[in-house]
């Protein structure tokens, strides 16, 4: 553990960018948690593991568009593609869990589909070691563009966009940024102003008088986890292009801090999941860099346990109006 | 023409028998009202009626179709609409968007639609931007009534209108279910308050301990001795 001595606004800034990118990342897998915990009361702990299929399709698509080192189209285009396989890949798989894994389970005591989510995400985890295998895969997204890939010159992913007090501020940092901030503003519409997002609150707060309504509030709840699951996704890729590395068991901390995060947020508030992925991401940034990096996790989980110790409901999770 | 019959209908919880052989029918335009004290089966029967639970033998018919194994949708669709007991209104909703609700299956809410609503209830107009929860009780009945009408249904099922509601609403909201039915609406209203709902209704029938002991009109069954001593208390 090492202190500093004095406040270093340089440190101090580079952290606060690291965790702000890092908890959008968190912040979009815990909106599929709070969402899907807000319509079926269940934490859906296979949510991790969708958004490692989502990190492995992104991966997947850039390895059969040529690979990071000899990509076949443009960068841009390409990172895009990657987004929306990883999105639709992942929101289908949530989709087939709910249909196949919970649905049946719909009428059961609460503990047998949370039984049936730890099972799905061992499923799911071993499903991607027996398919990719147990190393790591690595986007390098360093060399993405690259003009001289072969010989590690970094691409335009890492370009400095803009420079705060010495720090600079990566441009797949602002993609990361900028999407989740769309991904956010979208979702936020799609439940306040649709027709199928003003079912998602109905059927979230009365399941059974949405159905009296002629609400299909099976097709809700599939909605509800393509979705979250979509987000997921997104989150999946933007892991990888981040930090590079993914490998099978790689959802299992994310769902966790996600679960955190949608916990400290409030469950089932979409701004609380919001909110709570920020607050995430911070405080493992400034604890891992003023505490050292084996203290972020700890620092997480604290805020976990203390959270649910002193407001359970979380910051905005007293039966907020916008609760999906 | 038979817009809604229950042939021989059996409903369970689990084990446990609640509906026996219930066979019951409204007719277009009709209004039909359900009696029946405290576990009688009025609220299951109901629930069976709308698919949210399912029969374990006989058979729901709706416009001659039987949709045993449908959906609630799906039922829903072909005409009905229910004013739940209790309300059960989206209370983190707006009353606008409590409105909408009521006319999902037509694809959002026509202002012609909006507009006989907040006829019959003008007051909902100006409270259209407020939250459902925060109204009054009678102004909440208001808009469950306007909710499923938003359908513009068939058959109209209220289920208790009277419950928990001041005895000049309770006069009102019947008003209103009268007003309903005579538009052409078909209306079966399951209640325990027997008076009232006789006075508005062509015919009636007595559900006790989850059969139907007595079919008859209105007019038979308020001078029904039985039914005077067990319900109307005189």
């Amino acid at each position: 553990m090492h202190l500093p001595l004095a406040f270093n606004a340089e440190l101090f800034i580079q952290l606060l960018v690291n965790g702000i990118t890092l908890g959008s990342l968190y912040a979009l897998i815990a909106l599929g948690y709070s969402m899907v915990y807000g319509i079926l009361k269940l934490l859906n702990f296979a949510h991790g593991d969708v958004y490692m299929i989502g990190a492995f399709t992104g991966y997947g698509v850039l390895t059969l568009l040529g690979g990071p080192l000899s990509p076949s189209i443009a960068i841009a285009p390409l990172i895009v593609l990657m987004f929306l396989a990883a999105m639709v890949a992942a929101g289908l798989l949530g989709v087939v869990i709910e249909r196949f894994a919970y649905r049946p389970l719909r009428e059961s005591p609460r503990i047998a589909p949370l039984i049936s989510a730890l099972g799905v995400s061992f499923f799911l985890q071993n499903s991607a070691l027996l398919l990719f295998g147990a190393q790591f895969r690595s986007y390098d997204s360093f060399v993405l563009g690259s003009k001289n890939p072969e010989f590690f010159e970094p691409g335009p992913l890492t370009d400095a966009l803009f420079v705060v007090k010495n720090v600079n501020v990566q441009l797949i940092q602002v993609i990361v940024l900028s999407t989740t901030v769309a991904l956010m503003v979208a979702l936020t519409a799609l439940i306040a102003k649709t027709a199928i997002g003003k079912a998602m609150r109905a059927t979230s707060y009365d399941r059974e008088a949405a159905a009296m309504m002629g609400i299909d509030t099976d097709r809700v709840i599939a909605t509800t986890f393509f979705i979250g699951s979509v987000l997921a996704g997104a989150a999946g890729v933007m892991f990888g292009l981040l930090f590079s590395q993914v490998f099978h068991f790689m959802g299992f901390l994310a769902g966790l801090k996600g679960f955190t995060a949608a916990v400290v947020g409030g469950i089932g508030s979409i701004p609380g999941a919001m909110l709570g992925g920020l607050l995430v991401g911070l405080a493992e940034s400034m604890a891992g860099g003023y505490l050292g990096g084996r203290w972020s996790d700890l620092t997480v989980f604290g805020i976990l346990i203390l959270v649910l110790l002193v407001r359970p409901s979380g910051l905005l999770g007293t039966r907020a109006i916008h609760k999906v | 023409m038979t817009l809604l019959r229950l042939r021989d209908v059996d409903t369970y919880y689990g084990e446990i028998h609640i509906l026996q052989k219930i066979s019951l029918e409204v007719g277009e335009g009709e209004l039909v009202c359900l009696l029946g004290g405290n576990a009688s089966g009025k609220s299951t029967t109901l629930k069976t009626i709308l698919g949210l639970v399912t029969p374990r033998a006989g058979a729901v018919e709706i416009d001659g179709e039987d949709v045993s194994r449908r959906k609630t949708s799906y039922r829903i669709a072909k005409g009905l609409a229910i004013v739940p007991e209790n309300r059960r209104l989206f209370a983190p909703m707006t009353v606008h968007e409590n409105l909408e609700m009521g006319a999902y299956l037509r694809k959002g809410a026509s202002s012609e639609a909006l507009e006989r609503v907040f006829d019959l209830f003008p007051v909902l107009k100006d409270r259209r931007r407020q939250l459902a929860g925060t109204l009054s009780g009678g102004e909440q009945q208001m808009v469950a009534m306007g909710r499923a009408l938003m359908s513009e249904p068939k058959l109209l099922l209220m289920d208790e209108p009277s419950m928990g509601l001041a005895p000049i609403l309770v006069e009102r909201n019947f008003e209103i279910i009268q007003q309903v039915h005579q538009s052409g609406v078909a209306v079966l209203v399951v209640e325990q308050n027997a008076n009232v709902s006789l006075s508005i209704a062509d015919r009636g029938y007595v559900l006790q301990t989850g059969r139907i002991v007595l079919a008859d009109s209105a007019k038979a069954l308020l001078a029904n001795e039985d039914l005077r001593k067990a319900y109307l208390g005189r």
